[in-house]
């Protein structure tokens, strides 16, 4: 029988919920690396037992974590070739990951400042990793997503990191801005068909596209409408939230928005609203199920300055025809007083026969239902605040 | 041999309980003493100070005889006391909530 993993990032470190196929009874590992914030964990599809983490500090600054044994144990990436990852005594041999801006002269013209938010030009500075994803098909080769918005790619395991500089580069980087979280890369998503072609958001900036394995990349914002920019209808801008897409229509594309949900059915060419029926289209999160392309979730948030749902009452809703027409699942979700937010990464699904869908939230719980959505369970209900939640499907 | 005191964080991320000695060649300083703390335990680069710049990380500070030294010069020469391995030198990250 199958089981899955969920790998969960919170404000206060990492934790594993390990379940068979029945994704009934669950086993808790952690808190691996307490006390940091752990943005994201991701493990490599070609190796799942290969999972990389973000681990951030505001004192201490960026850590790439590694494990090779399926988050048993982890190292920092970077020993010496030929030198085994140090594990009980001694100190480890790996170097923090450094992520430095390319600014060699190859790059043509390497930006330095980006857009503040008053309007004025700021230089780049990078914060943290937000986002990891692994390659599809070399355990070695991750990238990275990254405030300030940029991209970095590893193909050495995570020990050394370089900017895919295009995507800064590109004429618009001196008009992208910060959302309230920062300006961040938050969104990776790697096409199945088309090893050259990759798609990435950022908050405030849009979302973007390379057909060219992320040497020059586009932004694909045509048609989104943001009333909150001097120009709703601006190249770049956006205060995209996440994007989804499902790995065998690589061409269609669903965002959250900063409010509106949305649509692309040409590799994000043109957009086009789908929220439909929505109490709020305000959100962060948005998932495809594993086996219905057209079948969608979000999490509606009221409004972009009260971060919790409507009415006090947390609903998934769930789209079965591609958008517009959506229906609220609250089975086994809190129906009264609940002021908990939904964060961008916090959301996926596993590829069980029966899609198990999972979400994690500001007030520690996460939530899993081994049904498509249609009943849902708590798995923990007292973490600390989730950032992230991502899904193994392991044999 | 010169003590050095690390914040919990980064003891549990170079793997080591209390404080650390390192030695250093030349006069005691502070860029001496991050140098030959970054040599012996290569995890801790970027942690403390900048990777790039070798610029103190904003969140931490840095005393030596229970003086706040986070704001002299890298280069200045540290008291007696912690060349000599009499008293740590300490890095201590602020105290701020989250």
């Amino acid at each position: 029988m199958s089981n899955v993993r969920v790998l969960v990032g919170t404000k206060k470190g990492a934790f594993i919920l390990s379940s068979d196929g029945k994704r009934e009874k669950w086993d808790i590992s952690g808190p691996h690396f307490a006390g940091w914030e752990i943005y994201h964990m991701k493990g490599s599809p070609v190796d799942p037992n290969r999972i990389y983490a973000s681990q951030t500090s505001g004192w201490f600054g960026q850590i790439i974590q590694r494990s090779d044994d399926g988050g048993k144990t982890w190292h920092q990436p970077g020993s010496p070739a030929g030198e085994a990852p140090a594990a009980g005594g001694g100190p480890p041999k790996g170097v923090s990951n450094k992520f430095v801006y390319d600014t060699s002269s190859e790059v043509g013209k390497p930006l330095t400042t980006h857009q503040w938010y008053d309007g004025t030009q700021h230089p780049w500075e990078f914060k943290r990793v937000w986002h990891l994803e692994p390659s599809l098909t070399e355990p070695d080769a991750v990238y990275a997503g990254i405030e300030d918005a940029a991209l970095f790619r590893s193909v050495d395991g995570g020990i050394t990191w370089n900017e895919l500089p295009g995507l800064r580069g590109s004429d618009t980087g001196p008009r992208w801005q910060p959302g309230a979280g920062g300006m961040c890369l938050h969104t990776v998503i790697l096409d199945p068909s088309n090893p050259l072609r990759m798609y990435i958001a950022i908050s405030a900036a849009g979302a973007f596209r390379t057909d060219d394995g992320g040497k020059s990349w586009k932004p694909i914002n045509r048609g989104l409408k943001s009333q909150y920019i001097p120009d709703p209808n601006a190249e770049v801008g956006h205060c995209v939230h996440h994007v989804a897409m499902h790995p065998k229509r690589p061409n269609t594309l669903f965002m959250q928005k900063h409010w509106d949900v949305m649509r692309s059915d040409d590799a994000g060419d043109n957009w086009r609203e789908i929220s439909g029926n929505l109490p709020t289209d305000f959100g962060f999160v948005i998932d495809v199920h594993a086996h219905e392309p057209e079948t969608l979730y979000v999490v509606p948030i009221k409004s972009d300055s009260e971060h919790f749902p409507l009415d006090g009452k947390l609903r998934v809703y769930r789209s079965r025809i591609g958008g517009n027409e959506w229906e609220p699942l609250s089975k086994g979700l809190p129906q009264s007083n609940c002021f908990v937010n939904v964060l961008r990464d916090a959301m996926a699904v596993d590829s069980l026969d029966s899609c198990g869908v999972y979400f994690g939230t500001t007030g520690g719980q996460v939530y899993a239902s081994a049904d498509a959505g249609n009943n849902w369970a708590p798995i923990v209900h007292d973490l600390p605040a989730v950032l992230s939640v991502e899904v193994q499907t392991l044999p | 041999m010169i003590r050095v005191e690390l914040p919990q964080h980064l003891r549990t991320l170079a793997r080591v309980a209390g404080e650390v000695t390192v030695e250093v060649t030349g006069p005691a300083t502070q860029r001496s003493i991050l140098d030959a703390l970054e040599n012996a335990y290569p995890v801790l680069r970027g942690t403390i100070r900048d990777h790039v710049t070798f610029e103190r990380r904003a969140f931490l500070r840095f005393f030596a005889c229970s003086e706040d030294w986070s704001h002299e010069s890298p280069d200045k020469p540290l008291p007696n006391e912690i060349a000599s391995g009499k008293e740590p030198f300490l890095i201590v990250g602020a105290i701020a909530g989250g």
